[in-house]
């Protein structure tokens, strides 16, 4: 395994909301080696978003953050704020779902380029820079790279943004970039292409990826390693083809089996609905709907323990493979 | 009668775009659906997929006439749509019905859900206990009948979806148009919801308009479909020949776009990558709609539209060379 | 819900339970009023008595009790308030949703009619109307003498109505392409009926907030009137707020502080009052907390 850049352990968020605290995070580890692209799966309320966030120092003050994240070495929680924006766009950097809130309407798409290379390398020229942003643009395959510099956010569309959003984002060779849900707006074609990109990059600059979605054909198509998170903890970990192949815990189980596919009369739905984080069930936060819990299950909180090759949080995961697929 | 229930020919829908209001003389035209022509028959569903600017939502809201279109014909049951007044119109409504994406603006925030399932009853009133009735369609979609009371925002996404389609077989429609009805909910929710459509088709007979850029889900529930691209119906077939031997090549690259849950297959597909985004319906390419980002597209897909052929597999595309 | 927000809006709270109080003292000035509007205190010497026992707030240069005159004077002041501000806020909901809902020409039209109202200089349109109406007879019969209350009333809601108008005409066009509109129209509602059932409720918050605008507004604005001469005047023996307050002017150097300090305070206190409710109303109307997830 390649150096660790990445390594969040417990990290816990609670934020104090008008009707009581809100623990959106709680107790979380993940680790992310340089180069490798990492899947974090989960749905409303999982607290996926919130985990990263929350190591890129992006939350509210008001928000509560318990725990460790290390980034190359250097702890990020609580680190004084000449560090963390020495490390946001320099060390690491993160991108969003919706390109158009994340680039200025009033700056030309390579000013902005350059501004975020300057930000982190003092020393660059103007004129370096600014070649520098042409390049970033031309890696990310912008056509015309040197003429769309000078052009404004509102004259790209949709997916191209997203392309831009991308070169600002690796435009210091960040050791790790989260990507959080970037091609849940995009249609299909588009989201290929920018797919496509991401891994370009991954591959050219040996970046970390850390790719947030709730899509589980895009972790199919390009995540080495799987983090499946649900009310705001890891239930499962592990390779992308192992997960895929054997997963042992109920809700990735679940979510697989709810999907579309060949010849399925009737698909199989996950019953009952996320939980209210602002009550989080006592035991396993998945236990309420799931069909093998036991009352071990609603009452213990389980840790994540290795389970052949992957890591699972499930209590009953040996009788669930051994039950096979009967609940 | 084996007439199809719904029959829609030459819709051409287009839109003004005024710079400003007021005396500016700027007037664009966004060509959102020009000449599509398909049917669904009684108790079938139909497909229409197609990304962002394919126009297959103004296609969804033109049928329920919630636009006025600009030219073509829509029979609903056999009566052309065209020219009905304001209260015919309103007959006819009772039969076909929407269901829309946004579990979130679907519901007045200040109604509570029976007073919303309730108000097609009202609006078309209805005669009856519309209490017993919305408390029977609360459970035919899952929910519990003492629901009724609460307000929209007590509610998680898929609930709410299913109140907008309690509230959609209020009124005991034949044909309902599901304008991406699951792709704002959790993926874990989806499977329930899309289930519930199966159910409600197999019970009730109803036939659907399903429009969706989620491939998967439409080939699980659609019987026929539509793939649209700028405005044009570039493929249409039953399921199986669409998704087993596409002929034309955006469907073709659409279903390789697509990203399965398997990493095994996934890793080992060869793959189309369109280059480009897609054009602008303001000013469509000549001929071809689809030529810019084709790989195979020559000077005939520039100067020559393609017409809807027959195709060996049994569907219709529109390409001049067909996969 | 929407209640619960209100009440915790403490200032807001205060605010209702003083207005409460006044509109009580106001209802029952019979019996809270210690003399009548034009009643002397006393024989003379009555005039300019500084606050004492047998006039709390003091007595004005007739040697009327001020506390009396200004419970009267709030009375009418309110009177006039709350019937302009309701009149015109009715009259800009109704243009103001009709002309959102149907937009297109009708819209245009409407809104440009808004603008002139809204450009018109009101003390020229005062003018005016009160050399031609002042002649029509029948014209004064339906709207009042200018000296009335009736005519205030009038003027300050056929002036007034066009602020509300283009709030709810904002609201109207961001709510009309929300999909449950949609789901109305496509169960065959008549435009009316989404105006009132759907876009209405749906506005409530911001015609809130502009009606307690409205009131505040009309209230000062009758002082502004009353120095032209319209509405209550005084040399009929009238009373007002806005009169109570045109006489502090002439307090201020002569040292008769009460004159000046008891009406100017009453009308901070109402007008603080009303915008500390208008607020927390609209913060308990906003639809956006009722999201709730």
């Amino acid at each position: 395994m390649s150096e660790l850049v990445l390594s969040i352990r417990d990290l816990r968020v609670t934020f104090d909301t008008p009707l009581g605290p809100l623990e959106a995070v709680r107790g979380v580890d993940i680790d992310v080696h340089a180069g490798e692209m990492m899947g974090v799966v989960g749905e409303s309320g999982s607290g996926k978003s919130v985990t990263f966030l929350a190591a890129m120092g992006l939350l509210p003050h008001r928000a509560k953050i318990t725990g460790s994240v290390m980034l190359n070495g250097q702890e990020m929680i609580g680190a004084p704020n000449k560090v963390l924006r020495n490390m946001r766009g320099g060390l690491m950097s993160m991108i969003f779902q919706d390109p158009l809130s994340a680039l200025n309407p009033v700056h030309r798409v390579g000013d902005q380029i350059v501004e975020m290379l300057q930000a982190h390398q003092s020393q660059l020229s103007d004129k370096d820079a600014a070649k520098r942003a042409v390049e970033l643009l031309d890696i990310v395959g912008i056509p015309q790279a040197a003429e769309r510099a000078h052009q404004y956010p509102h004259e790209f569309s949709g997916g191209m943004r997203q392309r831009v959003v991308i070169a600002i984002a690796i435009a210091n060779n960040p050791k790790v970039l989260i990507a959080d849900e970037p091609t849940t707006a995009l249609d299909v074609t588009v989201q290929a292409q920018i797919l496509e990109v991401i891994e370009r990059v991954q591959k050219t600059f040996g970046t970390a990826v850390v790719l947030i979605t709730h899509d589980l054909g895009v972790i199919a198509r390009v995540a080495d390693r799987v983090n499946v998170m649900y009310a705001g903890r890891n239930v499962e970990k592990g390779g992308v083809d192992s997960l895929f192949d054997h997963p042992s815990h109920p809700y990735t189980r679940g979510l697989l089996a709810s999907l579309p596919h060949e010849g399925a009369e009737r698909l199989t739905p996950i019953t009952g609905f996320p939980p209210n984080m602002l009550m989080p069930p006592p035991g396993c936060g998945f236990a309420p709907r799931c069909s093998f819990a036991n009352d071990g299950c609603l009452t213990s909180l389980p840790a994540l323990r290795s389970f052949g090759d992957l890591e699972t949080a499930c209590l009953r995961a040996e009788q669930i493979v051994i039950d096979g697929a009967r609940p | 009668m084996n007439q199809p229930i719904l029959k829609v020919e030459n819709l051409v829908k287009n839109f003004e775009l005024r710079a400003n209001s007021g005396i500016r003389k700027t007037k664009r035209i966004v060509q959102a659906v020009s000449d599509v022509s398909f049917s669904v028959d009684r108790g079938q569903t139909l497909g229409i997929v197609g990304e962002s600017g394919s126009g297959k939502t103004t296609v969804g809201r033109c049928v329920l006439q919630l636009l006025d279109i600009t030219s073509g014909t829509i029979s609903f049951e056999g009566k052309n749509l065209a020219g009905l007044s304001f209260e015919e119109m309103r007959q006819i409504r009772r039969k076909m019905q929407i269901v829309f994406q946004d579990p979130f603006a679907s519901l007045d925030p200040k109604m509570t859900v029976g007073s919303s399932i309730a108000e097609p009853l009202v609006v078309q009133g209805v005669d009856g206990d519309h209490n017993e009735k919305v408390a029977h369609l609360l459970e035919l979609v899952g929910l519990a009948a003492d629901h009724a009371k609460r307000f929209p925002h007590e509610f998680s996404g898929g609930q709410r979806q299913r109140v907008g389609i309690a509230r959609a077989l209020a009124l005991d429609p034949a044909l309902i148009v599901l304008d991406e009805p699951v792709s704002a909910l959790d993926v874990s929710i989806q499977a329930g919801v899309v289930n519930l459509f199966g159910d409600l088709q197999e019970r009730l007979g109803m036939s659907y308009v399903f429009i969706a850029h989620d491939l998967s889900v439409v080939r699980h529930i659609a019987d026929r479909v539509a793939v649209m691209y700028l405005g044009k119906i570039v493929e249409i077939g039953d399921k199986k020949s669409i998704y087993d031997h596409p002929t034309h090549p955006y469907t073709k690259a659409l279903l390789s776009a697509v990203p399965v849950p398997n990493p095994t297959t996934e890793r080992s597909r060869s793959r189309i990558m369109l280059q480009g985004d897609v054009p602008s319906p303001v000013n469509p390419p000549t001929g071809c709609r689809f030529r810019t980002r084709c790989w195979k597209a020559t000077e005939l897909c520039a100067s020559t539209e393609p017409q809807l052929v027959v195709r060996p597999t049994g569907q219709l595309s529109a390409c001049h060379f067909p996969e | 819900m929407a209640l619960r927000r209100f009440l915790s809006h403490k200032a807001a709270v205060g605010s209702c339970v003083l207005l409460a109080i006044m509109v009580l003292a106001v209802i029952l000035s019979p019996f809270t009023a210690r003399y009548g509007v034009n009643q002397s205190v006393r024989k003379p010497p009555n005039t300019f008595l500084p606050p004492q026992k047998l006039a709390w707030f003091g007595t004005d240069d007739i040697g009327r009790d001020l506390y009396s005159r200004l419970i009267y004077g709030i009375r009418v002041s309110l009177i006039i308030g709350l019937f302009s501000a309701l009149i015109s806020t009715i009259v800009g909901c109704v243009i103001g949703a009709v002309a959102g809902f149907r937009g297109g020409r009708f819209d245009d039209v409407v809104m440009r009619v808004t603008d002139l109202f809204l450009a018109f200089p009101f003390l020229v349109a005062l003018l005016v109307i009160r050399n031609t109406i002042g002649g029509i007879g029948w014209l004064t019969a339906i709207i009042g003498d200018k000296s009335s209350v009736r005519f205030i009333v009038f003027l300050l809601s056929f002036f007034g109505w066009m602020g509300v108008a283009r709030i709810v005409r904002g609201q109207v066009l961001a709510l009309k392409e929300r999909e449950f509109i949609e789901a109305a129209r496509a169960v065959g509602a008549t435009r009316r009926y989404i105006v009132r059932r759907h876009l209405l409720p749906n506005s409530i918050g911001p015609i809130m907030v502009a009606l307690s605008f409205a009131v505040v507004g009309a209230i000062t604005a009758e002082s502004t009137l009353a120095f032209f001469g319209y509405g209550p005047q005084a040399g009929d023996g009238a009373t007002s707020l806005g009169i109570l307050v045109g006489a502090a002017k002439g307090a201020v150097q002569t040292g008769y502080w009460w004159i000046a300090v008891f009406p100017c305070f009453a009308l901070v206190l109402i007008s603080l009052a009303i915008n500390f409710i208008g607020d927390a109303l609209r913060d308990a109307t906003d639809p956006r907390l009722d999201r709730g997830e």
